[in-house]
């Protein structure tokens, strides 16, 4: 267990409650209202919300083992809370699905063994920011200049003469090819497979789901019909994050069910609230939101990794 | 550090011996439960100083108490900005370093104690012995300690209080030490010091047991020893409050 942060001693109040596994008493109430919180951008936005969580955890001194593993059993509630939406409008591949559950169980496999590695050098810390950063960074400004385009704020000097191919050129080149009717496509399986051992990998070592990286990889990579690509990000990462829970009871010891159940109670309420507000706002609008919402996380992320920290000692127990 | 006690009772009879004074030490609560409404904890530790003849001496003796946790081994790493980016860049290993240590007095320890005798006795931050016999250069091992020191310092875990005793009439002290949340479970050890002109004349020793206990505990040894239970039990909880919610929700849209 690594400790950065010192700022553990919030102020006492009745809403206190001690996390067994954090070792640690923390404000219930703020707890499930930052579930909340998350739980409603994730229902608006159709992805998990452990890229907010996670950090945000970390930020209030939760120990950052506890605080990814912890997360993770959160995302799991949360996407059930949207799938099943999903699932009775038919907007779920399952064959997609299950290639890719295939793939991340293998990844968060993978991940578990990053993960050891990364914190036995001491460097968890660090790995976990610039990931983070690589990640957000070009995703929240792609999301961005999109949602400002098509928002008709902004507009790009030369549209792209090149004709839109229905998947990705390296896709189209991997060899078996099977047809998922659901998705309407008929490519090799290894690009869901690995797509999902990457969200796997990112599931273990970030504490996110990887929504955020699937839905846009789905989209643009493999070229799924839009009508499946949420749920089945969503079956991907229910069962992808459940596994991931398991890893980490199994190794790392780090979840904490205190903590998890609430985030969840806040989540879980959050999302339905969220996934209604859906309906009222324009898409573009959301995603306008979304991009800030990323590139913000990125931000403070990269700000922590090159100002000097607070703390430039940490303790980690044997 | 098992070796105090008995280093405590060879000295006993010395002290009886001269026919000193004595300590009979107490605490507010033999044990710390952590529950669910843990936020941490105040100890009162107070006692009562017997002189021979109960005679109370002219000059006044000074009280150090000081509350241990149990031996932690750790790892302290250092940052260092290397290519533009702040990371762990050296570590040093404290095999010995307690969990908790609390240390106060009726007045500044500098004053009340010498450095040999502080030293021996560990009292104060700066004479923990936080791993013996470590074969990094001094310099280096003394950045790392600072760097603890300071890092438990404001956690709440390391305490140095200059006037946490008060000594009424020369004859009952007490002196009052907090305990954060996050303090590891384990056995306690307080210890009480009645010194004379720098010199330790009387000692006594007390364990306070901090243990969790109920749900807390149950919920810590499950994730300890069940963790494929534990685990699946976390999965259930989720889809269950997932699926709850959106079976709440559903039906009433």
């Amino acid at each position: 267990m690594t400790e950065t942060n010192a700022s553990a001693i919030a102020s006492r109040s009745r809403m206190d409650i001690y996390l067994p596994i954090a070792n640690m008493s923390v404000n219930a109430l703020f707890i499930v209202i930052l579930g909340g919180l998350v739980g409603i951008l994730s229902g608006l936005f159709g992805v998990g919300g452990g890229f907010l969580t996670t950090p945000l955890l970390i930020f209030y001194g939760i120990p950052p083992s506890v605080a990814v593993a912890s997360a993770t059993t959160q995302i799991t509630g949360a996407s059930v809370s949207g799938v099943f939406a999903h699932m009775k409008r038919g907007g779920v591949d399952l064959r997609m699905g299950l290639v890719m559950i295939a793939g991340g169980l293998v990844g968060s496999l993978a991940g578990a063994g990053l993960f050891r590695l990364a914190q036995a050098s001491g460097q968890i810390d660090v790995v976990i920011g610039i990931l983070y950063v690589a990640l957000l960074l070009p995703i929240g400004l792609l999301m961005l200049r999109d949602a400002v385009v098509a928002l008709g704020w902004w507009k790009p000097a030369e549209t792209e003469a090149e004709p839109r191919k229905r998947h990705h050129r390296l896709v189209a080149s991997l060899p078996f090819r099977w047809r998922f009717y659901a998705s309407g496509l008929y490519l090799s399986p290894l690009a869901p497979l690995a797509l999902g051992f990457v969200a796997g990998i990112l599931t273990v070592l970030l504490g996110v789901g990887g929504g955020f990286i699937l839905v846009p990889a789905m989209i643009y990579i493999l070229g799924m019909a839009p009508r499946v690509v949420v749920g089945t990000s969503l079956v991907m990462i229910i069962a992808v994050s459940a596994g991931t829970t398991m890893i980490h009871s199994l190794t790392t010891r780090s979840v904490d069910i205190v903590l998890a159940a609430l985030l969840l109670v806040g989540g879980v309420v959050g999302a339905q609230y969220g996934a209604r507000l859906t309906t009222r706002l324009k898409p573009d609008l959301l995603r306008f939101g979304l991009g800030v919402i990323i590139l913000l996380v990125a931000l403070r992320m990269a700000l922590g990794l090159t100002y000097r920290p607070e703390e430039i000692f940490s303790i980690e127990y044997l | 550090m098992k070796l105090r006690p008995f280093f405590l009772a060879l000295l006993a009879p010395l002290l009886l011996g001269q026919a000193g004074p004595r300590l009979v030490p107490d605490i507010s609560a033999r044990a710390i439960e952590i529950r669910y409404s843990f936020t941490g904890a105040q100890l009162l530790l107070f006692g009562a100083i017997l002189y021979p003849g109960g005679r109370t001496p002219t000059r006044p003796l000074d009280v150090v108490v000081l509350l241990k946790g149990p031996v932690q081994p750790m790892i302290v790493r250092e940052k260092q900005k290397i290519a533009g980016i702040w990371m762990n860049a050296d570590s040093h290993r404290f095999v010995s370093a307690p969990a908790y240590y609390a240390v106060a007095s009726n007045r500044p320890l500098a004053q009340i104690v010498g450095e040999r005798t502080a030293a021996v006795y560990e009292l104060g931050l700066g004479n923990l012995q936080l791993s013996p016999g470590g074969g990094a250069q001094p310099e280096k091992a003394q950045r790392f300690e600072n760097g603890l020191l300071d890092l438990r310092t404001r956690q709440g875990l390391y305490a140095e209080n200059d006037n946490g005793v008060e000594i009424s009439d020369g004859v009952l002290y007490r002196a009052r030490i907090s305990i954060p949340s996050q303090v590891p479970i384990g056995t306690y050890e307080t210890e009480t010091f009645l010194i004379d002109r720098g010199k330790v004349i009387a000692a006594a020793t007390k364990e306070v047991d901090v243990r969790k206990t109920g749900f807390e505990r149950f919920i810590a040894t499950a994730a300890r020893r069940h963790g494929f239970l534990y685990g699946l039990a976390a999965v259930v909880l989720s889809l269950g409050l997932g699926w709850g919610a959106a079976a709440l929700f559903g039906r009433n849209s």
